[in-house]
């Protein structure tokens, strides 16, 4: 039942059950804060929030009350609440004073200065000096792992970090131990933080106790440019900002996305950058009596089109890899349609995705959004933890609402919530669906129920049978739905996927795909070989081919190539992406890439031109042109496109047998997962420490 | 002066047997099933009626809390009786639950079955240890005997349960009680919502004292006007004092609400050490509450309206005297001290302003202040007052405003005479 409300003698009306400081700001009334966050559960410690109920004895803590906490008026007048009084500026000043007596003034040294809630808020609701003339107290500083720096002495007690982690990452570390003055936030044993998702309470923490350690007196707030970009070390596409000073990439923050992934991000996200700024391929590079040498591009294209020139078409083979942008796979294709090659492929070896199946059959079709409806979900050959840890948390956030059940076929692992655990491979999913296991009977009762089929189920000989299976599931799950809820759900790992199978980057009328070339490869059938970006192939299995790499790290496929052209990294360049519920975003150009490496679509007109092929377009703009009329889902920037579970049928009769090995995962390290991250010598640095907690036992092996 | 036929606590002094025999000789466990047997609501009504307010301190009317229990609620309600006795000066909990059980134990079995509770769980303080083995034994004997537990004599199934704590003061306050029954951090709880809507493991709960638990049994045997017609309007019955400090012989004693504080302390705890006249001070009802200067005991009468006039709090009825000797600055600032350690540091304003505080006071013992000082503290308390979560904050600042309510000019003079005795000496 809306109530209503005069807040600072607005007449207001709001819905039952929002706190009254919601309600203020509705009213347009601000409301200083510090220990509430909307993300998080309701503390009330910090007393920043103090307002002014007229019939209240006491000034109340707005974040913690409901109006319907409200006691009515006799005579059923709306509440009278004061935001702005002289009895609650009383009450800020005082609390102000509070927090700034043990606070230590060492704005100047303090990286949080310029985006500091304590600054900003004693600027505007404190008093201009302090009457406190005691020692200031002094707190040790706790390590807890490489990504947070800790200088506990400015901590306020609000305990951000501690309901952050206990709720939202799902990693019980962080507590407020001691009493009184002596309170601490600390990890209890000064334990390093392995959660895929630690770093946010750096974002969290409104003072500047918890700092990002790597960023530590880099550079100050003001002096970055921030580019609003969009994440590819997975493929939930998180939307981030990325501030830049000059040439370099200084750090990376999120961004909100209700959608997608609300202001959370993965430490890999935030903590990759480093990696952008070593190993990089910042000039072309060709193989001369076995070593790569310098070259300029006149001769490094010269000798790409030499041999592409050489070779008929059908022993020509494109492979794209994990992090390239719809733009570059377009330009490639169509490269390679007027070559008369037909063996291009985007996926990972033995993926069993195919675009003739319909587009929801390589969707998240249920969207990430949808989680938070879902009552029943099947992980199946995934670890979304590790693949996508911010849809890991959504699905947690779900969980901890209640109500949620999550079963999981496939490596066992700790997921942050309770889940009942299937079985490791086929058979497992055999007899859930053939409904014999009792899990099957939670689907079928669910009204919105997820199936979420990871890569270890798709990708791996044979895969198209499991697939139909985990479709004949979907089908049994989905009768007696709620209406307009779909079931079937590919979680990719791969930021590039979608896009690639959206604009049909994969074997044309009887081509060969990524695994179908590498043996042909070996067996010397293929003269050359195109990998945009493609690391995460067997490189030694190519044989004698002629590699060309175009990309942007000294990686697996630079080491192997016989050309090397250097591309821009996804800071570098805008480009389309589209996430694995098949949301188009478009990352923006923060900075130039290194040295003589040119934005990758770029690359390839010149190539085409050297072939005599030149394709049609001279800009970004006239080849977007191109690609959206190709593809016009690509168009629609934060648009999911068609989606739903029309291909269950299709997906249903998929021939094949896939033998019973048991699911194995793709992501084994969490931190390494790509180029770029490989590059990074933070995510060395906490690979190599959650191997050292796996092997003395702090940490189980599946985590 | 209370007749000896109208105490409730006949064994205070542990003079006669704890155990169930001794009870029931002096009447416990009398008819209690027939109190039963009229209803949830009529044992309500007669508490209302009785006009008992909670003991713990606040003095909140006992039957109005109990009658906000839901009646029809699916979820299990409970009965926590707060035994955690930290206050200083307080100490009749510990004699009830060790002297007279049995009458806490019918209490609780009473208490319960008005609010339609099968559980009670009684916290004690962790210091307590024997009164919690003594109490122990007591809720044994009466499992024994069939009059609680499951099917028991009553017809109204009851368990109770004896938690102890782990000894923190703040654990007293009572949503961190029942954070600390529920094997959490003891921290208190944001109200709303409150006990009785939401409390023990998300279920209606009501948070008593062990004396307002222990005199309902006698309450409903004698009748509620029989209480009503003790102590003052508004202030009825008995209730257990505590004298300690400077009297010749302190004690726990049951008197009529309301009765003179002189005659209280001449009477029973032999008056002040040195005579009325030597009477500096008196803190009425433990430490939380404000000091009262010796002005303006003559006449005061110990009960929670007269008290609260004077600007101070009947609290538990622990009185401790002060007299000529006591260095009253330095009494209040072990108070500070006190609340600064059994801060939970949970809210802002206790956190940091307990220690400020206790702060300013180690200064003010030696008079190494300045005059402004005084008034900037006074500022400060009323800066933490009724701004915390709990009444912790209030309680760590009332005592300081007493004193300087009351003995400013003492600390202006201790100020000069730390000024005279430091003046630096002319080049």
């Amino acid at each position: 039942m809306p109530k209503k409300l005069i807040v600072d003698g607005n007449e207001i009306e709001v819905e039952d059950g929002i706190t009254l400081l919601q309600a203020c700001e509705m009213a347009g009334a601000e409301i200083p804060r510090f220990c509430y966050h909307e993300r998080l559960s309701i503390a009330g410690n910090c007393r920043m929030c103090l307002i002014e109920v007229e019939g209240a004895p006491k000034p109340v803590a707005s974040c913690a009350q409901t109006v319907n906490d409200l006691r009515p008026n006799r005579d059923g007048s709306p509440n009278v609440i004061h935001t702005k009084s002289p009895t609650v500026k009383k009450a800020r000043e005082g609390v102000m004073e509070f927090l700034l007596i043990n606070h230590p003034l060492d704005c100047p040294i303090c990286d949080q200065g310029g985006e500091c809630d304590l600054q900003d808020q004693a600027m505007a609701y404190g008093i201009g000096g302090s009457r406190y003339h005691e020692n200031k107290r002094a707190v040790e500083d706790k390590y807890i792992g490489p990504l947070i720096k800790t200088i506990m002495t400015r901590c306020i007690h609000c305990t951000r970090c501690v309901r952050y982690m206990t709720e939202i990452a799902g990693v019980e570390e962080l507590g407020l131990a001691g009493r009184g003055e002596d309170a601490e936030i600390t990890t209890y044993l000064e334990n390093g933080i392995l959660s895929e998702m630690s770093a946010n309470v750096i974002d969290l923490c409104p003072v500047g106790a918890l700092t990002h350690r790597p960023w530590a007196h880099h550079a100050r707030p003001w002096e970055l440019k921030k580019t609003e970009s969009i994440d590819v070390m997975d493929a939930v596409g998180s939307n981030i900002r990325v501030d830049t000073r000059g040439a370099e990439v200084m750090r990376i923050l999120p961004r909100n996305n209700d959608a997608v992934n609300e202001e959370w991000i993965s430490d890999k996200t935030r903590h990759v950058c480093d990696g952008l700024k070593t190993q990089r391929l910042d000039q072309p590079y060709l193989r001369k009596d076995g070593r790569l040498v310098p070259v300029s591009w006149d001769e490094a294209l010269g000798a790409v089109a030499e041999n592409l020139a050489n070779a008929s078409g059908d022993k020509i083979g494109a492979i794209a890899g994990d992090l390239a942008g719809a733009e570059e796979m377009f330009a490639l294709k169509e490269l390679m349609a007027s070559l008369g090659v037909n063996n291009i492929d985007c996926r990972a070896p033995n993926e069993a995705l195919d675009p003739s199946n319909g587009r929801s059959s390589y969707l998240f079709n249920s969207t990430i959004e949808g989680i938070d409806r879902a009552d029943a979900i099947l992980l199946i050959g995934t670890n979304p933890r590790l693949e996508a840890p911010v849809l890991n948390a959504r699905i947690r956030k779900r969980w901890r609402a209640g109500g949620l059940s999550v079963g999981l076929i496939g490596e066992a692992a700790d997921l942050t919530y309770a889940h009942e655990y299937i079985g490791a491979g086929p058979d497992a999913l055999a007899s859930v669906a053939s409904g014999r296991h009792m899990f099957a009977g939670i689907l079928r009762q669910a009204k919105a129920p997820m199936i979420i089929v990871g890569s270890a189920l798709y990708a791996r000989p044979g895969a198209s049978a499991l697939l139909a299976q985990a479709a004949k599931i979907a089908q049994a799950a989905g009768s007696g739905i709620e209406p307009g809820h779909a079931v079937f759900n590919v979680l990719h790992t791969a930021a590039a996927r979608v896009a690639g199978l959206d604009l049909g980057f994969v074997p044309t009328s009887g081509g060969l795909d990524t695994s179908a070339m590498i043996s042909a490869a070996g067996s010397n059938n293929l003269d050359v070989v195109y990998l945009l970006g493609a690391d995460e192939i067997d490189m030694s299995a190519l044989g004698n081919a002629f590699v060309i790499y175009q990309g942007t790290h000294g990686d697996a496929g630079a080491h192997r190539a016989d050309v090397i052209l250097p591309g821009a990294a996804y800071t570098e360049k805008s480009a389309i992406y589209a996430n694995t519920e098949g949301r188009v975003q478009m990352t923006q150009k923060a900075i130039f890439p290194p040295g003589q490496a040119k934005e990758d679509w770029t690359v390839i007109r010149a190539l085409s031109q050297r072939l005599g092929k030149t394709l049609p377009f001279d800009s970004l703009q006239q080849l977007r042109a191109k690609l959206f009329q190709a593809t016009p889902n690509l168009q629609r920037i934060d648009d999911i496109g068609p989606h739903g579970d029309d291909c269950l049928g299709q997906l249903a009769n998929l021939p094949g047998s896939a033998g019973d090995q048991p699911f194995v995962n793709r992501i084994t390290d969490f931190y390494l997962t790509n180029p770029i991250s490989r590059a990074s010598a933070i995510m060395a640095e906490l690979s190599a420490l959650k191997a050292q907690k796996q092997a003395t036992g702090q940490l189980r092996a599946a985590e | 002066m209370l007749a000896d036929q109208d105490r409730i606590f006949k064994n205070v002094y542990g003079f006669q047997d704890w155990g169930l025999t001794g009870a029931k000789a002096r009447g416990a466990w009398d008819n209690t099933k027939s109190f039963i047997d009229q209803g949830h609501d009529w044992i309500i009504e007669q508490v209302k009626a009785s006009g008992l307010r909670g003991r713990g301190g606040a003095g909140f009317p006992t039957g109005l809390k109990w009658s906000f229990m839901p009646k029809d609620d699916p979820r299990p309600s409970y009965l926590v009786i707060n035994a955690d006795e930290s206050e200083p000066g307080s100490c009749k909990d510990r004699e009830i639950t060790r002297h007279d059980p049995h009458l806490l134990v019918e209490g609780a079995l009473l208490a319960s079955f008005a609010m339609r509770a099968h559980t009670c769980y009684v916290y004690f303080r962790g210091e307590f240890i024997r009164e919690r083995e003594r109490f122990q034994a007591a809720v044994q004997q009466a499992y024994d005997a069939k009059l609680i537990g499951k099917n028991n004599v009553h017809g109204w199934d009851f368990d109770l349960y004896v938690h102890h704590g782990a000894g923190a003061y703040i654990c007293g306050e009572e949503t961190a009680l029942l954070e600390s029954l529920e094997g959490k951090k003891g921290q208190p709880r944001l109200k709303p919502p409150f006990p009785a809507g939401c409390g023990l493991y998300g279920a209606p709960t009501t948070v008593n004292n062990v004396e307002s638990i222990a005199v309902v049994p006698d309450i409903l045997r004698r009748g509620a006007t029989w209480f009503a017609g003790l102590g003052k309007p508004n202030n009825t019955g008995t209730k257990l004092f505590q004298i300690s400090g400077h009297v010749e012989n302190p004690c726990v004693v049951e008197e009529e609400m309301g009765i003179p504080m002189r005659e209280l302390i001449e009477k029973h705890a032999g008056g002040v050490r040195g005579g009325w006249d030597n009477l500096k001070a008196v803190i009425p009802g433990g430490s939380s509450v404000p000091c009262i200067p010796a002005s303006e005991c003559d006449d005061l009468t110990m009960d929670f309206d007269t008290l609260s006039k004077a600007k101070s709090g009947l609290g538990t009825a622990a009185l401790i005297v002060m007299d000529q000797s006591t260095d009253i600055v330095k009494a209040i600032s072990r108070i500070s001290y006190f609340y600064k350690h059994e801060s939970c540091g949970q809210c802002t304003p206790c956190r940091e302003g307990t220690g400020w505080m206790w702060r300013v006071m180690e200064r003010l013992v030696k008079g190494e202040a300045d005059k402004s000082e005084i008034d900037m503290l006074w500022d400060v308390t009323k800066q933490v007052e009724g701004h915390t979560i709990c009444a912790l904050g209030d309680a760590a600042a009332w005592p300081i405003q007493g004193l300087i309510r009351h003995f400013r000019p003492e600390l202006e003079a201790r100020i000069d005479a730390y000024k005279a005795a430091h003046i630096e000496a002319a080049e």
